[in-house]
């Protein structure tokens, strides 16, 4: 996995509550057997005008000039709610956001960013909605994210701390394989399932002797 | 009962993340091909294939059994998973399998959930289990993967939240209805962090199908699960099922009766809500949250204070053609769906199908019944429903997720808009363009006959 220590970029906002995933990635994109090149259908159905996809809608707030190239996602209450697919993180970060910020997610949506290296934010409302305003009116607004100190700075000066919880920002700090972690506890699984197994028989030959 | 469930699979416990041991696991094609194809990238093996079981769902047609029937992408997706488990010895029921269905209506049928088991899938309505006591909840691919190699998850503990459901439910309201009130009550981030534990009178009573439909829709208030303790229903429903334990039953009982919430255990939090309270519920908008009874009007968005509700209000009446203050009653439709892992199951075609009995749909409504799995549409046969739907000019189809998520050949188009007993109203869910108003088994059959929502507790 992609490590994330800190990140420095435009930001974009998308000013809407309960962004679901249906949203994020339609599931007529959810076919593919490989886990890359989402990023092209982030957002379809409000991004473009055709179902082709080849003429941008320019009404959408990612299609203004003024976005382009942005890694930060400004969001909403409950982003990513809905359906647990991972396509959603995977077209986010396809389409280069690394990192979203937004007062609250849908639980599988937050889980699913950090196994594939994006740092979703959760900061109060009030803040978020400070963030907002000042990419909103600020051409060219910039923030800048350090998760090791769990800052957001905004080029205004003004800075925001956040919460994530130390075992996630471990992993994604050093970008590290969830699986191979848990493959260090292999001997817990084992003697986990013998004792198990040693339990249930106990009951059996219990049940047998009743 | 979260506790008891939680401690019975903590592996090893580190820094506020637990390793937690998985009973069960889902997959279906669509969130299971890329954690396969990491697992051989990473030589990894899958670690216990028989607590795997896997069927095709999602992106199936449901007008014919053939793969290649669907487009030529879906096919490989289907495809690829026959190889995968039969690569990895997995249990798969296919197209070719006559019990083959939506993953969470087959795998209850199957007798594969248990109470006080752990189950995952990769989807997010495998909350539908935690009707039996069971911790069940959807994961991601890569937690898919995760369970593969290791038979475990690394979890947060979440809180617990207790929504009561206290009295008896009135004539012509059903638990549909139940799960749709406690949304728009709580909204659809309600529960997000929490467990929720359904408990009170009107949910007891509930058949362990009603309790799935309860438990299914958990994930649409935000819960991570939803569950209700196990009880003589829980145990009758699974005694004779094909994986159900059969020589030592009384004893697998003894310990299923056994996760319950001891009286006095604290919750997060505790929500009560009325059974009588509860009328036939309607969505109006893009969200599950955006709920109300048949009796009621299309809401005002000028009535919400929160600048973001109003504006999601607004937004949800434009995309849904509707205007602040319309009566449900008076909203015409041109598509019927009857099915998904929400409402799909016989007692749901039962109640549809006594709905619609002699009866004509709408010339102008086009109408789909979609049995969850071959288990429930033999059934139904048998019981001669197909007949009554079809004589009422339903279409009868075979098992699938069908246009509850529109991966398939079933799909609105642009303006359509359909009384669906599927589970989520989001914008273009069912198709680009396409309106959802989410309803229960009885309330979208009446709405075919007549082309328009009707209070089902009045209508003849």
């Amino acid at each position: 996995m992609k490590a994330f220590t800190t990140l420095n970029g435009v930001a974009a906002i998308l000013d809407k509550a309960n962004v679901d995933t249906d949203q994020i990635i339609p599931k007529q994109f959810l076919r593919k057997i490989e886990r890359s090149g989402f990023g092209v259908h982030l957002f379809h159905d409000w991004r473009f005008l055709d179902d082709a996809g080849t003429k941008p809608n320019p009404e959408f707030i990612l299609n203004q000039p003024r976005y382009q190239g942005a890694n930060i996602l400004l969001a909403r209450d409950n982003f990513g709610c809905g359906s647990s697919r991972e396509h959603a993180p995977w077209a986010l970060e396809d389409y280069g956001f690394r990192s979203i910020i937004a007062p609250s997610y849908a639980d599988i949506f937050y889980n699913n960013c950090f196994k594939n290296g994006m740092l979703p934010i959760v900061l109060p409302s009030e803040q978020v909605d400070e963030l907002f305003k000042y990419v909103d009116s600020t051409p060219n607004a910039k923030l800048e994210i350090d998760l090791m100190s769990q800052v957001v700075k905004a080029g205004n000066g003004k800075s925001y701390s956040f919460d994530v919880d130390s075992f996630r920002k471990d992993c994604l700090y050093r970008g590290l394989d969830d699986i191979g972690l848990t493959l260090e506890n292999e001997k817990s699984i084992t003697s986990f399932e013998k004792q198990r197994r040693s339990k249930f028989r106990k009951c059996l030959k219990e049940n047998k002797g009743k | 009962m979260f506790e008891k469930i939680w401690n019975d699979h903590l592996v090893t416990e580190n820094s506020g993340s637990s390793i937690i041991y998985i009973d069960r696991h889902l997959i279906h094609e669509v969130t299971s091909p890329q954690a396969f194809e990491s697992l051989r990238l990473t030589n990894r093996k899958v670690r216990r294939p028989e607590a795997t079981f896997a069927t095709m769902d999602h992106n199936v047609s449901t007008r014919s059994r053939d793969m290649d029937f669907a487009d030529p992408i879906s096919a490989i997706q289907m495809k690829t998973l026959i190889k995968n488990c039969k690569e990895n010895k997995i249990t798969l029921y296919d197209l070719t399998n006559p019990d083959q269905g939506i993953i969470h209506v087959i795998a209850p049928e199957l007798g594969l959930t248990h109470p006080g088991m752990t189950i995952v899938c990769g989807d997010s309505h495998t909350s539908t289990h935690g009707a039996f006591g069971a911790l069940a909840f959807g994961i991601g691919t890569s937690e898919v993967e995760h369970v593969l190699a290791t038979q475990t998850l690394v979890q947060q503990k979440p809180k617990t939240m207790e929504i009561r459901v206290e009295g008896k439910l009135l004539p012509h309201v059903t638990p549909k209805d139940i799960v749709l009130a406690i949304i728009g009550k709580i909204g659809t981030d309600g529960a997000t962090g929490f467990v929720i534990e359904f408990t009170g009178e009107a949910i007891r009573s509930l058949s362990m199908e009603g309790r799935m439909t309860v438990c299914n829709m958990s994930i649409e208030a935000g819960a991570r699960a939803g569950f209700i303790a196990p009880d003589e229903t829980t145990f009758n429903y699974i005694k004779g099922k094909d994986h159900a334990p059969k020589e030592n039953f009384d004893m697998f009982v003894k310990k299923w009766a056994s996760y319950v919430t001891d009286p006095g255990a604290t919750f997060d939090k505790t929500i009560v809500l009325k059974a009588e309270d509860i009328p036939p519920m309607v969505t109006w908008g893009t969200s599950p949250g955006q709920v109300v009874g048949v009796i009621d009007v299309v809401p005002n968005p000028n009535s919400a204070t929160d600048p973001t509700v109003k504006k999601s209000i607004e937004g949800a009446l434009a995309y849904m053609g509707l205007q602040a203050g319309q009566k449900i009653t008076d909203i015409t439709l041109n598509k019927v769906f009857i099915g998904s892992c929400t409402n799909s199951r016989i007692e749901d075609l039962r109640i549809a199908a006594s709905t619609v009995k002699g009866k004509k749909v709408s010339s102008k409504v086009t109408a789909i019944v979609v049995p969850g799995s071959g288990r429930v549409k033999r059934q139904a046969e048998a019981e001669g429903l197909d007949k009554i739907f079809v004589e009422a000019g339903f279409e009868w189809r075979n098992p699938g997720c069908s246009m509850c998520l529109a991966m398939n050949d079933d799909v609105l188009s642009p303006g359509d808009r359909c009384a669906s007993t599927s589970n989520r109203n989001f914008e273009g869910r069912q198709g680009k363009g396409g309106r959802t108003h989410l309803v229960g088994p009885a309330m979208a059959a009446a709405a075919a006959i007549e082309g328009k929502f009707v209070d089902i507790r009045y209508w003849s």
